[in-house]
C-alpha cells in the first residue's frame, strides 16, 4: 500500500512561493487502478513525481508498504519496485531499443521478450530492436518505448504513467487501453496513471480529481466520470 | 612473438592476439617493423627514403583485410612512421590500424603515424583506427596521428577512429580531397581524463560534383581535460556536407568545437551541427528509475554514447 501523509510541495519562484502540492493525504490500496486526473496545472505530474523520488516532498511523510520512503533515493525506490513512465522521456544517443529494455528488466533480455513488450505498445518490434532511443524516433515512438520499459519492469508491485496517451496516434491509443487493461488483470499489484482520457477512466477501479494542489474528489468511475466535465467546464472568465 | 603485455595492447587496440592466417598483416613494436604477412591481393613493403611501409591492394580485389598494429612498450621511444596506402580500382578493402602503448618509465613514449590514401575509382575502403595508453610510468603517451585521404570517383571510404584511454596528448590532422561522386565518413570517438589534452583538425576538401562527406564526433571529457575540435568543410563543387559534434562535459574539462564551413559553389549543402554539455538530468533520473544509481546510470550514458 502507498500513502501519502500530509505531503506538501513548494516551489520558489523570484522570491515568490508557491505551493504545488497542498497538505495531501491519501492511499492507493493494493491491486487498485487508480486514474489521477484533473486540470492542468493542479500538480498531477508533481504528485507522481514525489512519488518516485524524482521530487522530495517540503512536507510530510510518503511510506510504501509501512517503510517510510519519504528521503529514499530513485533508485532505492526502483528496487522497491516503483517504477514510473516519464511524460516526456529523454533520448539516449548510442543506447539501443533492446538495451534500453535489458537495463529495464534487470538482465539481458530475450528478443522475443522485448518483441512481446513492443508488440504491446503497438510497435512492430523488429523495426526498433536495434535502433537507437534518440532523437531518430519520434515523440510518439519514444512515448511508446518508454510505456514498454516499465512493462519490461520484474515484479514492478506500483507502476507510475504519467499522461501515457499523449503524443500517441489513435490506433496506437486502443492498442494502449488494451494494453493497460491486460496490465490490470495480470500481475501488477497497482497502478497509478495521469490521465485526460475518457477510455483510460473506464479501466480504472477509482478516480482521484487533483486540483489546485489537493485532493478534489475520490471516488469509482460510476459516481466521479458522469459529471467530471461539469466540474471543470465553467472556469473560464471569457466563455460565453 | 609477443610476451603478454605486448599480446595485451594488440587485443586492445586491434582485437587480435598476432598475425592470422589470410589477412595482410605489419607488426611495428618501438620504432621497428617486427613481423610481416602479405597476401596474393595485398602488398606490405619497407619504405626505401624513410621509415614506415607501401601497402598495396590490388584492383577489384574483395574481402581483403590488413592489420597494421603499432605497438610501444620502451619508455622514451619517438617513433615517427610514414605508411602509404595504395588501394585499386573497385577494391574493397578494411584496414585495421590502431597504437597501444605502455609507458612504465619516467620518459614521454610518442608515436606519430603519417598515413596517406590514394584510393582509385569505385573502391571500397573501411579503416578503423584505435589509439589506448596504459602503464603505471609519469612518462606521457603522445599520439599524433596525421591522415591524409585522396579519393578518385566513385570511391567510398569509411574511417572509425578511437581513442578511450590513456594517452595524455593528442593532435589529430586530417585532410581529405573527394572526388566525384565520392563519399567519406568519419567517425571519431574520444574520450579524455586527468589533464589529458586532444586537438584534432580535419579539414575535407569537397572538389567533384555529387562528393559527400559525414563526420560524426562524440567525444566525452572527464577531470580536468581539454579538448578542442576543428572541421572544416570545404565545398568547391556540387555536394553535400554533414558535420555534427557531441560532446559531453564531467568534472572541469574544457572542450571547444571551433567549425568552419566555406560553400565556394552556389550548390554546396554544408551542415555543421555541435552540443557540448554535462550529461542530461533527465536521462539520469529515468535509468535511476530503473534501478541504477548515478555512477552505474553514468556508464551506460558514456558506454552508449562512444559505443
Amino acid at each position: 500500500m502507498l500513502e501519502l501523509r500530509h505531503v506538501s510541495f513548494q516551489v520558489t519562484d523570484n522570491k515568490a512561493c508557491q505551493e504545488i502540492i497542498k497538505d495531501l493525504s491519501m492511499c492507493i490500496e493494493d491491486d487498485k487502478f487508480v486514474v489521477i486526473t484533473g486540470p492542468n496545472g493542479g500538480g498531477k505530474s508533481t504528485l507522481a513525481k514525489l512519488i518516485m523520488g524524482i521530487e522530495k516532498p517540503t512536507g510530510g511523510q510518503i511510506l510504501w508498504n509501512g517503510i517510510d520512503i519519504t528521503d529514499m533515493s530513485i533508485a532505492k525506490r526502483a528496487k522497491l519496485q516503483i517504477g514510473y513512465a516519464f511524460q516526456q522521456p529523454p533520448r539516449f544517443k548510442g543506447l539501443k531499443v533492446k538495451d534500453l529494455l535489458s537495463i529495464a528488466h534487470g538482465s539481458e533480455l530475450a528478443e522475443e521478450k522485448c518483441c512481446s513488450y513492443l508488440t504491446d505498445v503497438g510497435l512492430c518490434s523488429k523495426d526498433y530492436l536495434d535502433r537507437d532511443v534518440d532523437a531518430s524516433l519520434s515523440g510518439g515512438e519514444v512515448k511508446r518505448i518508454e510505456i514498454a520499459s516499465l512493462l519490461a519492469r520484474q515484479d514492478l508491485k506500483l507502476a507510475i504513467f504519467d499522461e501515457p496517451e499523449a503524443g500517441i496516434d489513435l490506433w496506437s491509443f486502443a492498442k494502449l487501453v488494451e494494453t493497460f487493461q491486460k496490465l490490470k488483470e495480470q500481475s501488477l499489484k497497482s497502478i497509478i496513471l495521469i490521465s485526460h482520457q475518457e477510455r483510460i477512466m473506464e479501466l480504472a477501479d477509482e478516480i482521484i480529481v487533483i486540483d489546485n494542489g489537493k485532493v478534489k474528489e475520490r471516488g469509482s468511475k460510476a459516481e466521479i466520470l458522469p459529471h467530471l466535465m461539469e466540474q471543470f467546464s465553467d472556469n473560464c472568465a471569457f466563455k460565453k | 612473438m609477443q610476451n603478454e603485455m605486448e599480446k595485451n595492447l594488440l587485443k586492445k587496440i586491434a582485437g587480435i592476439s598476432g598475425f592470422s592466417l589470410g589477412s595482410a598483416f605489419n607488426l611495428r613494436a618501438n620504432g621497428v617493423g617486427v613481423e610481416r604477412h602479405s597476401t596474393d591481393q595485398v602488398k606490405i613493403v619497407s619504405k626505401v627514403d624513410k621509415p614506415g611501409i607501401d601497402i598495396y591492394v590490388k584492383a577489384n580485389s574483395k574481402g581483403e583485410q590488413v592489420h597494421i598494429p603499432v605497438i610501444v612498450t620502451d619508455t622514451g621511444v619517438n617513433d615517427l612512421v610514414y605508411n602509404d596506402f595504395y588501394i585499386g580500382e573497385g577494391a574493397q578493402v578494411e584496414i585495421i590500424a590502431g597504437c597501444g602503448i605502455h609507458n612504465d618509465g619516467c620518459n614521454p613514449s610518442q608515436h606519430d603515424g603519417i598515413h596517406t590514401f590514394h584510393i582509385r575509382k569505385n573502391a571500397n575502403v573501411i579503416y578503423s583506427e584505435k589509439h589506448y595508453g596504459e602503464g603505471n610510468g609519469s612518462g606521457e603517451r603522445i599520439l599524433n596521428p596525421t591522415t591524409i585521404v585522396y579519393m578518385e570517383e566513385n570511391a567510398v571510404c569509411q574511417m572509425d577512429t578511437v581513442q578511450i584511454k590513456g594517452v595524455d596528448s593528442t593532435v589529430r590532422k586530417m585532410d581529405a580531397y573527394v572526388g566525384a561522386n565520392a563519399k567519406l565518413i568519419v567517425n571519431e570517438k574520444l574520450m579524455t581524463h586527468g589533464v589529458q589534452t586532444a586537438h584534432s583538425d580535419v579539414t575535407v576538401n569537397l572538389n567533384g560534383a555529387d562528393s559527400s562527406v559525414q563526420i560524426v564526433s562524440r567525444s566525452v571529457g572527464k577531470d580536468n581535460s581539454v579538448q578542442v575540435f576543428h572541421p572544416i568543410a570545404v565545398g568547391n563543387t556540387k555536394c553535400r556536407a554533414h558535420i555534427q559534434c557531441d560532446s559531453i562535459l564531467m568534472g572541469q574539462a574544457k572542450i571547444s568545437s571551433i567549425p568552419e564551413i566555406a560553400a565556394n559553389h552556389v550548390d554546396a549543402q554544408i551542415i555543421h551541427e555541435a552540443a557540448i554539455g554535462k550529461i542530461n538530468s533527465d536521462q539520469l533520473i529515468k535509468l535511476q528509475t530503473l534501478g541504477l544509481d548515478e555512477e552505474a546510470a553514468e556508464k551506460v550514458i558514456i558506454d552508449g554514447f562512444l559505443k
